[in-house]
Formats: structure tokens, C-alpha cells, sequence
């Protein structure tokens, strides 16, 4: 068989994210801190994501396994000028399975036909960040004990957050209900809508959400980069509009959690972190688990 | 006297091109080399169709075009028809095909694209046009971005 890779979540089936969910749980329930014996993981990181590169790596040695790599591209061949391809094909010498992080699109894919080892894409660019929709799901899932039929609402930059447009494509086999909150300047891009209309999926759009915050399952929120606005007056204005603050939470429903990509801003208020439905830091632990059940996969390992 | 058209440019071997936008002819001419053959080459611009409104035609004498060159037309000039040309007749008639996918040819327009700085071929998925306007666009492989058909940029 090739060598499989995970670049974007549509390279997985449902079938296989199931799988990876059902292998994840696994992981939280039973740790296996040998499965990964005498495994080496490249982790290479041509921008720096700390957070990003702390999960894979503490995911690579809750399993018994080694992490090579670098942090800081400015240290490596790459500041000499070396093509991507002779890294990743030198690199595909030293270990069994690379992932890669790197600021130029498309480049997590070129690597994953040039390496002789599988490639996990840990963000390319504005692309994909797959791992990322993998542990969105998985705390999906644990929250609700179930993915069918969940309301979503997805809150921020829709137009640019890539994880938005990820966890959508990937939700949407499961009856999903999407309410889109966002200035209308960072709507939900037409391509996605039209995939949505073409799986059945309801979906609602709105410029403001505190009265339908009870209808809520899931309250996905991102970040609102400043950058996206031309008239920083409009950005300033608008800001507000789109922070969820704990009073707005008052009348949600019981097991309704707050989900969130992280670095947060100020989209979130602090206060809300006291309250039982913020879930974005547990969130990210699981991505730990996510992160070993991908790995696994790919490497053909038994459970 | 009846008076007889002139016809300046029946070729004996080679290829007829058919069906070019007007406004694209020299795109077609250029992307083709043919500003830089050797070989006789006619064309004739702004011709009356029924297809366009305006049309362009062109005839390279001793030239048969392979596949990969054939494939960059069909991206310019999807409706243009190809006659290949022996002996005085037509040999073979026949429209470009748009590839499902092409390799090369074209430039990624995403600047933040992998394919735009590492030296390495690029591939798209081919998008046909709608019915009126036939303007093909590109969707790549690797970054997944859309190149329009206004942005076509051919290595």
C-alpha cells in the first residue's frame, strides 16, 4: 500500500475519522506508553506554532516514542536555501513519520509525495490544519455523546478561518444545524454554502447571536484578526459585537460547551472561563489524544 | 468576370487552428511559439463567425502539434477546432479537448502557493466554463486555490 498521509481531513473517509474518534477515546481511557517503542517522529516546523508543536511531541512521547526536528526554520538547511524536497527527503531517512508545519499553501501535500514516510500536515499557510477538525470532533463527541443532529453555531471570521470551513465539511455527514454569526464582511464564503446545500445541511446566517444563544449545542467562536479590516474604525466598532461574555450564557442549554481553535483574543471574555460550559482548554488536551489516534493510523499500528 | 477570392494560404502538411476567440489570437499565437518559428505561418483575425462574432484562424505549414501543446490552446481557446493537414487535405478535424487535469503549462495565481517557490511542476484540476462564456479555471492541486480564466499566467 502507499504510504498514506493526512493533509486535508477530505483525504479521510467518515469511516476512517470514526475511526480515529473511536482510537482517541482509546487513548484517553488507556494510555499505551509503548506502543510507539523505537519510533522516531520528525516534527518540522518552517513557522512557529508552539502549541501546536507541544501536542504532536507530547503525543509522540505519551507513546514511548522520539521526536527529532527543529522550531525555527532559521536554523535549519532551509535558511541555506535547500529545496523543500531535499529536506523532506533527507529527513524521510531519519524517521517514520514527519509532520510538518509550514507558512507556504499546498506544501504540506507536495511533501507527502516526495516522502518515502507518512506526512501529518499540522498547517499549511491558510490551508489545512486536519488535526485540528479531528480533536473539534472528538470534543464534539465527548461533550454531546453523540455527532448526529448537533447545533452548531460558529461565530467570528468565517470567510478566512480555515477551521471553520475544516470542521464544516467534516461535520456535515452527521445532520448538523449551522448558525453562521459574523460581520458581513467575513461571511461564510458562497463555496462552502454551496457544499452544504448540495449535502442537505441547514444552515442560518446572522449578524448578531445573543438571542439564539438557548438553540446552541456547540458555540464554536475564532478569532477576529484586526488585519481583515481595511477601515480599522469598522473593526473597532464591530468587535464587541461578536465576544461572548458569561451573562449572555444564562438561559443556554445544560450540556451546551464553548469550543474554541485558540490563541484567543478577546472574542472570549475571561469571565467566562469560570463557568462549566467553557470547554477550549480541555479542548486542547484533547487534541493530544486526537493527535495519537492519527498517529497510530498512519504508522499501522494495532491497538 | 467572376471575381475569385484569394486564397494566399492552402497549406500542403501541417495544421490549421480554428475558432479562436479574436480577441485571444495572439495569446494562442504566442503561447504556440510560433512568433519564433521558422516554418510559414498565416493568420487571419477578426473574421466573421457565427460562434464569436469574431474570429481568428491560423495556418502553420509543416507542424503538428503534440498533445501537451494542444492542451495549452484548449485553456485559451476552449471551441477552437484543429485540422490536420496532408498533402492538401484534411487528414484528420477535430475540437481541442480540455484535459480533465493538466501538469505545468500554467502558474498557481496564489502567490502564497508552494508551487509559485519550490522548483516543481504544477498540477490543476480543470473547471469548465459556463455555456456562454467557455472560460476555463483552475483549481490546484496542491493549495486548492482557483486560478480564473483572467489570470491564466502560462509558464
Amino acid at each position: 500500500m502507499e504510504n498514506k498521509s493526512l493533509i486535508s481531513i477530505t483525504d479521510f473517509t467518515t469511516d476512517e475519522i470514526l475511526r480515529i474518534l473511536e482510537l482517541a477515546e482509546g487513548f484517553e481511557k488507556t494510555p499505551e506508553p509503548h506502543i510507539l517503542d523505537g519510533k522516531v517522529v520528525a516534527t518540522l516546523f518552517f513557522e512557529p506554532s508552539t502549541r501546536t508543536r507541544l501536542s504532536f511531541e507530547s503525543a509522540v512521547n505519551r507513546m514511548g516514542g522520539r521526536v527529532i526536528g527543529f522550531s525555527d526554520p532559521n536554523i535549519s538547511s532551509v535558511s541555506k536555501g535547500e529545496t523543500l524536497k531535499d529536506t523532506i527527503r533527507i529527513v524521510s531517512n531519519y524517521c517514520d513519520l514527519i509532520v510538518m508545519r509550514h507558512p507556504l499553501e499546498g506544501s504540506s501535500r507536495y511533501a507527502s509525495e516526495v516522502a518515502t514516510v507518512p506526512v501529518v500536515n499540522a498547517g499549511d499557510g491558510a490551508n489545512q490544519h486536519p488535526t485540528q477538525t479531528l480533536l473539534d470532533m472528538y470534543s464534539i463527541k465527548k461533550t454531546q455523546g453523540r455527532l448526529d443532529n448537533i447545533d452548531i453555531f460558529m461565530v467570528g471570521d468565517l470567510k478566512y478561518g480555515r477551521t471553520v470551513h475544516s470542521l464544516l465539511q467534516a461535520m456535515s455527514p452527521f445532520s448538523p444545524t449551522f448558525h453562521f454569526v459574523s460581520h458581513p464582511k467575513l461571511r461564510l464564503p458562497d463555496e462552502y454554502k454551496t457544499f452544504l446545500d448540495s449535502k442537505g445541511v441547514k444552515y442560518y446566517e446572522h449578524e448578531q447571536f445573543s438571542d439564539l444563544i438557548p438553540e446552541a449545542d456547540i458555540i464554536y467562536m475564532t478569532r477576529v484578526q484586526r488585519e481583515r479590516f481595511s477601515d480599522l474604525m469598522e473593526y473597532e466598532k464591530t468587535k464587541d459585537v461578536y465576544v461572548l461574555r458569561n451573562s449572555m450564557l444564562e438561559k443556554a442549554k445544560p450540556t451546551m460547551k464553548i469550543l474554541h481553535p485558540l490563541p484567543r483574543i478577546n472574542e472570549i471574555n475571561q469571565d467566562v472561563d469560570q463557568s462549566p460550559k467553557a470547554y477550549y482548554f480541555e479542548q486542547a488536551r484533547n487534541g493530544v489524544f486526537a493527535r495519537q489516534a492519527v498517529i497510530t493510523y498512519l504508522l499501522g499500528l494495532k491497538r | 468576370m467572376e471575381k475569385k477570392e484569394l486564397k494566399v494560404n492552402a497549406i500542403k502538411d501541417g495544421t490549421v487552428i480554428d475558432h479562436i476567440p479574436a480577441k485571444d489570437l495572439f495569446k494562442v499565437i504566442r503561447i504556440l511559439g510560433l512568433d519564433r518559428i521558422e516554418t510559414p505561418v498565416t493568420f487571419g483575425t477578426n473574421l466573421d463567425s457565427k460562434k464569436f462574432g469574431k474570429k481568428g484562424i491560423i495556418k502553420v505549414a509543416d507542424r503538428f502539434f503534440k498533445d501537451n501543446d494542444i492542451n495549452k490552446i484548449a485553456l485559451i481557446a476552449p471551441m477552437a477546432n484543429l485540422n490536420i493537414i496532408r498533402n492538401y487535405e484534411v487528414e484528420e478535424k477535430r475540437p481541442v479537448e480540455l484535459p480533465a487535469t493538466i501538469k505545468g503549462i500554467c502558474k498557481c495565481m496564489n502567490p502564497k502557493c508552494i508551487t509559485n517557490s519550490e522548483p516543481m511542476t504544477t498540477k490543476f484540476d480543470v473547471i469548465s466554463g459556463d455555456a456562454v462564456s467557455h472560460n476555463v479555471s483552475l483549481k490546484c492541486f496542491y493549495c486548492g486555490k482557483v486560478t480564473d480564466h483572467d489570470h491564466i499566467e502560462i509558464i
